[in-house]
């Protein structure tokens, strides 16, 4: 109880600090809005020169046209997007980190190229992308889907290793086929590292979409805070942060418990 | 007429080396013959290195021989099969399955055509076997060692085994443990009578499950050293076996050969 207690009143120290400090850059560098501009741009209210303000916040769900929604539709869109990309890495990352785990020669084959394709930014995919697809939608889902692949076939593949070989015992004097032994012995003890895997890559598909957005425009969070800087509108900038922030810990947290849900390893201790 | 007789299990000439680069092979075990009868009780003894293990293995089929043939019932071992279940030394339950599923599972694919019902039965009446029925929809993470080698065994029953082979499958519980699923397991013995051996380095267990002990040279090419009957009645009883001059013969029997004449230094 006490512990809970700290872990509510201690982060309201730490932000009184950071209020503070950004107080203090907002007084030195000229035009950074202050805390209370961006609450009054967030949430609505007067405005220095006692003009009526309506938040970004107040109604996110509104629609002017195509091109100009709500807050809500923006994170909707980027949402999308994210989900798509993050669900064509997984119907492909999945089998191929099956694989790998399952056949020396497979690793062998597939490790040099996820050694180097792992660490390319996806600033370096989305120009090539851009030029294949023409298009923003399937630009964002094919760099999100070639950029967070690879924590799930690693993920994967560390699984299928990590089978006790005295369960294949177990699965050879049973005579089962190799598809029970897929379904029955090595898919169980994977699932939590493919949940972890699925975890971190949704974390770097949420990532790349304020990227890949910003620079392909429309719709969505990542575009709607560049336009705000087109704009002079430096208050949102600082909105869209925290919001992609929430959202990304959101996700986050919803991974966290699906793994949960599926690891053998928590269950049944309540 | 000659009459023909019925072997069960026969281990013919049986060597097993291993490669190794650049040296001469590694003969683990060599010339090991030995014919099992059915529902006879076989302890392997020895001490360690001496190849018991890979004697085991190579029954179960989980390996092979070098040279050599094992028949059971007159047809050649060549691989892995329910008819020869294992008891492995560190149980091997699947941890995501509860004691009723990880039995259930065995019997479910030995016997695809039991019906829903019989397999139930099946599977509650070997949970019962073991006394687990308290705990049979525990993960294997719950339960104490001894109780997952429990599970173990009647896993392996569950199956209907030719043969039933246990791999030093007390060696990783405390001897009050152990002691208590000995007893289990001389118990099962009485109502369902088995075909088992048992790879083991403790001589009372040796002498008081079984009917002959195997005693086993060190390695390498380790072979058959003696044979021990054990001339004692089943069921046997620990406590009143402690001064039967048979038991004390046996006993006796087998830590001469242990210690004297096949002592290890380096242990």
């Amino acid at each position: 109880m006490k512990d809970r207690i700290k872990k509510v009143l201690l982060p309201m120290f730490v932000l009184l600090f950071v209020i503070q400090i950004w107080s203090g850059i907002a007084h030195v560098v000229d035009s950074f809005p202050t805390p209370t501009a961006t609450y009054i741009a967030a949430f609505g209210g007067l405005d220095e020169d006692g003009y009526e303000v309506q938040g970004v916040l107040e109604d996110p769900f509104y629609i002017e046209n195509q091109d100009d929604k709500g807050l809500f539709w923006q994170v909707l869109e980027s949402l999308k997007r994210v989900f798509k990309g993050f669900a064509l890495a997984i119907i492909v990352g999945v089998p191929i980190g099956l694989l790998i785990g399952m056949s020396k020669n497979a690793q062998y084959a597939f490790d040099p190229f996820i050694q180097i394709f792992k660490p390319v930014s996806p600033l370096a995919w989305l120009p090539l992308l851009l030029f294949i697809f023409q298009d923003i939608d399937m630009t964002a889902m094919s760099t999100i889907f070639i950029t967070s692949i690879w924590p799930i076939i690693i993920n994967t593949s560390l699984g299928v290793k990590s089978v006790n070989q005295d369960y294949m015992n177990v699965a050879k004097v049973l005579q089962f086929s190799p598809l029970e032994k897929v379904t029955k012995i090595i898919l169980p003890v994977a699932v939590p590292f493919i949940f972890t895997g699925m975890r971190l890559s949704l974390g770097i598909a949420w990532l790349v979409i304020v990227a890949a957005e910003m620079l392909t425009g429309g719709i969505g969070i990542g575009f709607w805070i560049w336009d705000e800087y087109n704009n002079l509108n430096y208050h949102n900038i600082i909105i869209g942060i925290i919001i992609v922030g929430l959202v990304g810990y959101m996700l986050d947290l919803i991974m966290g418990k699906i793994a949960d849900f599926f690891d053998y390893r928590k269950k049944g201790r309540a | 007429m000659e009459t023909v007789e019925k072997k069960f299990l026969s281990l013919k000439d049986i060597e097993k080396r291993f490669k190794i680069p650049s040296k001469d092979d590694y003969i683990a075990v060599t010339d090991v013959n030995l014919e099992i009868k059915e529902n006879e009780i076989i302890s392997i003894i020895g001490h360690s290195g001496c190849g018991k293990s890979t004697l085991l293995n190579m029954i179960s089929g989980l390996d092979s021989q070098t040279s050599g043939d094992i028949l059971l019932e007159n047809t050649h071992i060549l691989g892995p099969g329910p008819e020869r279940a294992v008891v492995f030394q560190n149980h091997s339950l699947l941890p995501w399955l509860t004691v009723y599923q990880n039995i259930e599972m065995a019997v479910k694919k030995v016997m695809p055509e039991l019906s829903k019902n019989e397999l139930k039965e099946r599977v509650e009446k070997f949970v019962s076997m073991v006394n687990l029925d308290h705990a049979k929809d525990k993960l294997p993470d719950e339960i104490s060692g001894g109780m997952k080698q429990r599970v173990g065994i009647a896993r392996a029953l569950s199956i209907k085994p030719k043969v039933l082979l246990m791999d030093e499958p007390f060696g990783a519980l405390d001897s009050l443990t152990r002691a208590n699923l000995q007893e289990h397991l001389m118990r099962i013995q009485q109502k369902v009578k088995n075909t088992v051996i048992i790879i083991t380095h403790d001589v009372d267990e040796a002498v008081l499950l079984s009917d002959r002990v195997i005693m086993m040279t060190n390695g390498p090419e380790a072979t058959i050293g003696e044979i021990l009957e054990v001339n004692l009645e089943h069921p046997r009883d620990r406590v009143a076996l402690q001064n039967d001059p048979e038991y004390i013969r046996c006993r006796e029997a087998i830590l001469s050969f242990l210690y004297s004449k096949y002592a290890k230094e380096d242990e």
